[in-house]
């Protein structure tokens, strides 16, 4: 069988057959992580529901500053689609400011993050502890926004791997490809603090 | 050997962009709803607004931005739908696993403290209309 012959039957193979195979490997990591995250945010309900003693996190923890901060990440998602779009028509240059604007939005977040957390351990807040409380409000905090924490922290890497390629002028119009799989995860990064803001600082 | 034809590089660029969805009105429904979140958490809970009301229209406007997010920032509104269906299987799971989370919820301490209390007030209920 030669080799156009076996192309032809890839291709028609199967309906998951998709444009990027890239693409379809992160959207299939991202199902994988995102039923991590609902996982935990279940579990999260879960146990508050049965708990008597739990606090009420509007009142202990700062509503305002992650109000900022789901802003920030949503001005960093229309930075990321931004730059993927400037590669798209081979702007290079473009895509790198857009893309380094991203990863800014990124590092605020996680300086944002770490002064939050300081203030609540410095208030009494710890994983066993807390002065409010059913011991289990610090434990689940900071396993959440701790795990959404490590996600912007591998994407800031990410997108700062893909800057670097970028000023290398290794990323190509030909290969917008990889901003967008980059972008995808970003997005995700985004999607998921929508849910935990929600989960564990408005309800 | 062939020049490209810069004209229609443009014309390719300017149809790229033209094909991109409006990021930016986007931008301002997830502003919009964010403000729509706060204003919601920020009314004092009382028996015009109960607790579930509150989280009711918490979790519709977080998924609404969610979807705005999926949809429009990673493209799923313009994927094919094998890539939507990868997407929504873990919303599926997760769903399935706070329905078989249910029981549990229903034997927890609170639970069974607000059955003993509303078990009370008919007792006391009960007791105040013997003659």
């Amino acid at each position: 069988m030669s080799h156009a012959t076996i192309h032809a039957v890839e291709a028609h193979e199967s309906p998951l057959t998709p444009e990027s195979w890239g693409k379809l490997g992160m959207w299939i990591f991202l199902a994988g992580d995102a039923m991590t995250f609902g996982t935990l945010l279940a579990g999260y309900g879960a146990i508050r529901a049965g708990a008597l003693d739990w606090p009420v996190p509007a009142e202990v923890l700062g509503i305002p500053l992650t109000g900022f901060m789901t802003f920030l990440l949503i001005c960093s998602s229309v930075t990321m689609v931004k730059g993927l779009s400037a590669i798209k028509q081979g702007n290079v240059e473009r895509m790198n400011l857009f893309l380094g604007l991203t990863i800014l939005g990124g590092v605020i977040f996680l300086g944002l993050q770490a002064y939050e957390w300081t203030h609540l351990i410095h208030r009494g807040m710890h994983l066993s502890s807390n002065p409010w409380g059913n011991y289990l409000f610090g434990t689940t905090f900071f396993t959440i926004t701790g795990f959404h924490g490590a996600h912007v922290t591998g994407g800031v890497i990410y997108l700062g791997v893909i800057v670097f390629r970028g000023l290398r002028g290794k990323i190509t119009k030909e290969k917008a490809n990889l901003v967008e799989i980059a972008g995808l995860y970003w997005h995700f990064v985004d999607l998921v603090w929508i849910l935990v803001f929600t989960f564990v600082y408005l309800i | 050997m062939n020049k490209p034809d810069i004209n229609s590089e443009a014309k390719s660029d300017a149809h790229v962009a033209s094909l991109e969805p409006n990021y930016i009105g986007v931008f301002w429904w997830l502003v919009g709803l964010t403000i729509a979140e706060l204003l919601v958490a920020v009314v004092p809970i009382g028996p015009m607004y109960p607790k579930i009301v509150q989280a009711a229209l918490l979790i519709g406007l977080a998924l609404g931005k969610a979807g705005l997010v999926a949809l429009y920032f990673m493209h799923l509104k313009f994927e094919k739908r094998t890539l939507g269906v990868i997407a929504l299987t873990p919303l599926l799971i997760c769903t399935l696993l706070i329905i078989s989370l249910l029981p549990d919820l229903t034997s927890t301490p609170r639970a069974s403290q607000k059955a003993k209390a509303a078990q009370t007030e008919n007792a006391a209920e009960a007791v105040a209309e013997l003659p």
